[in-house]
C-alpha cells in the first residue's frame, strides 16, 4: 500500500465512524412500554398504549428531549405475569431501554419487578395498586398510581358524606382485589363503620349471584366493588336482577363510567366511583389547560370516550420518563433512575413528585396523586351532591 | 331459608348453562373422540354472531340466535372437514394439540375483530326481575333456562330416537361394521362435529346477552365444559346435563356458605372424588366388555 493511498483509506475510516457516531447521537431515545394488549384485561392495556403513544408524539412534535426523539417500545404481556416479566427481560437485554413504563396488573407489575433489580433498569408504574410493589423494597420502581391505602384515605373524607353505616366489599380475587379489601376495610373501621362480608371472585367468573346472594343478607348500605370494568358491568347487572338495594362503590380506578352507562345501563344508576382522571371535566383537573388538550386529542385520533379514564395514565408515564431523562442529561438507566427522584411535573391526573416508601436504603419511589369521586345520575357522570354543592 | 332457596335458584340457572355448554362437548369428546379445545371458541364464536347479526344486520333477537347457532354448525362443518378429516387415521393427541391451534387461532381472529373491549348484546327482554315470594330471577335467565332444557331434550331425541343418530353412535361404536351397514362414515363425522358445535354456539348465543361478549369468554366455558362432561361420563347427554347441574349447585353453594374466594375449588373438588371413585362418570351405567 502506498502511503497517499494509507492516508485515504484511513481519512475514510474516519470519517466514516464520525458519521456513525453522528447518527447514534441522533437515533432515537428508546422507551419500553409493557401493557397488556390481549387477554382478559386488553382493553385496558390498549387505552394506556393509546394515551403513552398521544404522549410520545407531543414529546417529538416539541423536538423530542435533550436534542433527540424518543421512541416507544411496546411489549404485550398477554395480562400474564410470566409473560410480564419475559417482556422485562426482552426490553432490558434486546432493546436496550433506559426505562419501562408498566405493566397494568399488580400481579404483572410484580412479576417484572425482579428482572428491574437484576439489571438495573428503573420502571414507572402507572396502574397498578397493590401496596406490595412500593414496600418490597425494590429501588428501581416508581409508581404513579396510588396504592390502595392511599386511595382509601383519598375517600375517607366523604364517607360521612356518602351515609356509609355499613359496608360489604367484593373484590376480584387477585393481589389487587385482596389489598383494596384490607386497605377500605381498615379505613372505614377507624371511621367506625361497620364492615360485613368480604366476598372474592375469580379474575374471569361471570356468575357473581352466589356473593350477592350472601351480600344481600348482611343487610348493609353500601358495597364496595374492585375489579376490572368488564365485572363491574356483570356485578351491576346481576344486583339489579337480586334486587340488591345498596350504595356501589368501585375503586381502583378502573371502572370507566362512561362505558358502565352504555353496557349497564339502568343497573349503573346511581353508583359511585373512584377515579383518577375526570375527562367530563376536564376543567376541574389540577391542569385544566393540558386535561382539555388531552381529551381533544383523544376524540381526533378517533379513540373511544371510555378509554380516556385508562388512557391518561400512559400519558403521564411517559411524560415522568421523558422527564427524568431531560434531568438526567442522558439516556443511561442508572442516570435515569437518579433522576427520577428530583422530576417534579403536572401531569392529566396532577402533580407528579416522588418520595421514598418501603424499606430504608432500598426505597420505591411513590408520588401522590390526586382521587375523586363520580355519579353516575340520570344515564350520565355527574360530581356527587356533596361535591358539586362545594 | 330465603337466602338458601335464592342460591338454589342461581345454582339451577348456572347448572343449565354449564348444562348446555357440556352437550355440545360430550359429542365431540364422548362420541368422536376429540379432545375439542376449541369448544369455547365455538362459544364465543356464538356469542359475536348474534352481537353482529342484531347490531350489523339489525336482525329480530331470535333469529339473531337462529344465525349464531347456524353459523357455529357451518363451521364446526368446515373445521371437521379441512382439518380433522386428514387426521382420522391419527392418534387422539395429534387431534388434540390441532384444536388447541384452532383454540389459539379462533381467539386470536376474535380480538382482531372484534378488539378487546367487552360487547354487551341487547335483548328484548325486560330487567326488572320476576319475584316469587322470597326469590327473584331475571326474565332473560329464565328464558335461557327453559330453551337451554329444550334444546337438551332436543339433543338427546335427536341422537336416541332417528335414524340419523343411529348411524352417529352406530360410527364411533365401530367405524367399520356401520361402514358396512351402508352409513357414510365421513359425512357422520362432520355431521356430529357440527352438531356440537352449533350446540356450543347456542350456548353463547344465549349467555352472550346474559353476561358480556369478548374474546377470553371461552376460556372459562371450555374449563367448565370438560368439568361437565368428566362428571357425566363421555357421551352421555343425560349425564351431562345431571352434571352440569350438580356443577351449578355445588359451587353456588360452596361460594355461599363456605368462601366465595374457593367457589371453582368446590367444583373441582367433586371432580377430583368423581375420578376417584367413579372414573367412567357419575351418571355412567357400568361398561359393557366385548
Amino acid at each position: 500500500m502506498t502511503r497517499p493511498l494509507a492516508v485515504l483509506v484511513a481519512l475514510v475510516a474516519t470519517a466514516t465512524l464520525a458519521a456513525s457516531s453522528t447518527v447514534s447521537a441522533q437515533a432515537p431515545i428508546k422507551i419500553g412500554v409493557i401493557e397488556p394488549l390481549s387477554g382478559p384485561v386488553a382493553a385496558s392495556g390498549n387505552y394506556v398504549r393509546m394515551g403513552a403513544e398521544i404522549a410520545s408524539d407531543w414529546i417529538n412534535a416539541r423536538g423530542g428531549v435533550n436534542g433527540r426523539k424518543i421512541t416507544l417500545i411496546i411489549e404485550d404481556n398477554k395480562s400474564d405475569p410470566k409473560e410480564a416479566a419475559s417482556a422485562a427481560e426482552k426490553l432490558i437485554v434486546r432493546d436496550r431501554v433506559p426505562a419501562i413504563m408498566g405493566a397494568w396488573g399488580s400481579s404483572m407489575t410484580l412479576a417484572a419487578m425482579p428482572k428491574l433489580e437484576e439489571y438495573g433498569v428503573p420502571m414507572v408504574v402507572e396502574t397498578s395498586s397493590a401496596a406490595a410493589i412500593t414496600k418490597r423494597g425494590n429501588p428501581w420502581i416508581f409508581r404513579i398510581s396510588p396504592p390502595s391505602d392511599m386511595e382509601a384515605l383519598g375517600l375517607e373524607q366523604y364517607v360521612d358524606r356518602l351515609g356509609v353505616r355499613r359496608a360489604d366489599f367484593l373484590a376480584v380475587n387477585t393481589d389487587w382485589g385482596r389489598g383494596a379489601i384490607a386497605a377500605f376495610g381498615d379505613m372505614l373501621k377507624k371511621k367506625g363503620v361497620a364492615v360485613g362480608a368480604a366476598e372474592y371472585m375469580d379474575q374471569a367468573a361471570t356468575d357473581m349471584n352466589a356473593q350477592l346472594t350472601k351480600i344481600k343478607g348482611t343487610g348493609g348500605d353500601t358495597l364496595f366493588l374492585t375489579t376490572a370494568v368488564e365485572q363491574i358491568t356483570l356485578v351491576l347487572k346481576q344486583a339489579q336482577e337480586q334486587r340488591l338495594a345498596r350504595k356501589i362503590v368501585t375503586t381502583g380506578g378502573s371502572s370507566s363510567p362512561t362505558q358502565l352507562i352504555k353496557q349497564a345501563g339502568a343497573a349503573a344508576e346511581g353508583s359511585y366511583h373512584i377515579v383518577f382522571f375526570m375527562p367530563w371535566f376536564p376543567e376541574a383537573m389540577p391542569d385544566a389547560k393540558l386535561a382539555r388538550a388531552f381529551v381533544d386529542e383523544w376524540s381526533k385520533r378517533g379513540h373511544p370516550f371510555e378509554g380516556l379514564t385508562e388512557g391518561f395514565r400512559g400519558h403521564d408515564g411517559i411524560a415522568t420518563i421523558v422527564e427524568a431523562i431531560r434531568v438526567a442529561g442522558r439516556d443511561e438507566p442508572t442516570a435515569v433512575r437518579d433522576a427520577l427522584w428530583r422530576v417534579s411535573l403536572v401531569g392529566v391526573n396532577g402533580p407528579i413528585r416522588f418520595e421514598k416508601d418501603g424499606p430504608t436504603g432500598k426505597e420505591s419511589g411513590q408520588s401522590k396523586p390526586s382521587i375523586f369521586v363520580v355519579q353516575i345520575r340520570d344515564g350520565k357522570v355527574a360530581l356527587p351532591d356533596f361535591l358539586a354543592k362545594q | 331459608m330465603a337466602e338458601l332457596l335464592q342460591h338454589l335458584v342461581n345454582g339451577l340457572v348456572l347448572g343449565g348453562t354449564y348444562a348446555l355448554l357440556g352437550i355440545g362437548l360430550t359429542l365431540i369428546f364422548g362420541l368422536m373422540n376429540v379432545v375439542n379445545f376449541a369448544h369455547g371458541e365455538f362459544y364465543t364464536l356464538g356469542a359475536y354472531a348474534t352481537f353482529a347479526a342484531l347490531g350489523l344486520a339489525g336482525a329480530n333477537f331470535f333469529a339473531a340466535v337462529l344465525a349464531a347457532i347456524a353459523c357455529g354448525a357451518v363451521l364446526g362443518a368446515l373445521c371437521e372437514q379441512a382439518l380433522l378429516r386428514p387426521l382420522r387415521a391419527e392418534s387422539i393427541d395429534t387431534t388434540m394439540l390441532v384444536m388447541i391451534g384452532v383454540w389459539i387461532a379462533m381467539q386470536n381472529a376474535e380480538l382482531l375483530i372484534w378488539g378487546g373491549v367487552a360487547k354487551s348484546i341487547p335483548h328484548p327482554f325486560p330487567t326488572a326481575p320476576l319475584v316469587l315470594g322470597p326469590v327473584s330471577i331475571a326474565p332473560l335467565r329464565a328464558f335461557v333456562l327453559v330453551l337451554a332444557a329444550g334444546l337438551i331434550v332436543m339433543a338427546y331425541l335427536a341422537i336416541h330416537r332417528t335414524r340419523l343418530g343411529t348411524a352417529m353412535r352406530a360410527t364411533f361404536q365401530d367405524r367399520d361394521t356401520a361402514a358396512l351397514m351402508g352409513v357414510r362414515i365421513h359425512r357422520m363425522h362432520t355431521v356430529t362435529f357440527a352438531f356440537g358445535s352449533g350446540l356450543a354456539a347456542a350456548a353463547g348465543a344465549l349467555l352472550g346477552p346474559v353476561f358480556l361478549a369478548y374474546p377470553s369468554m371461552g376460556d372459562l366455558a371450555s374449563l367448565k365444559a370438560f368439568s361437565v362432561v368428566i362428571l357425566g361420563g363421555l357421551g352421555n347427554l343425560p349425564g351431562a346435563t345431571l352434571g352440569g347441574l350438580l356443577l351449578g349447585i355445588a359451587e353456588e353453594l360452596g361460594a355461599g356458605y363456605i368462601s366465595s374466594g374457593y367457589r371453582d375449588a368446590v367444583g373441582f373438588v367433586i371432580i377430583i372424588l368423581v375420578l376417584l371413585l367413579r372414573p367412567a362418570g357419575l351418571f355412567t351405567k357400568q361398561e359393557r366388555i366385548g
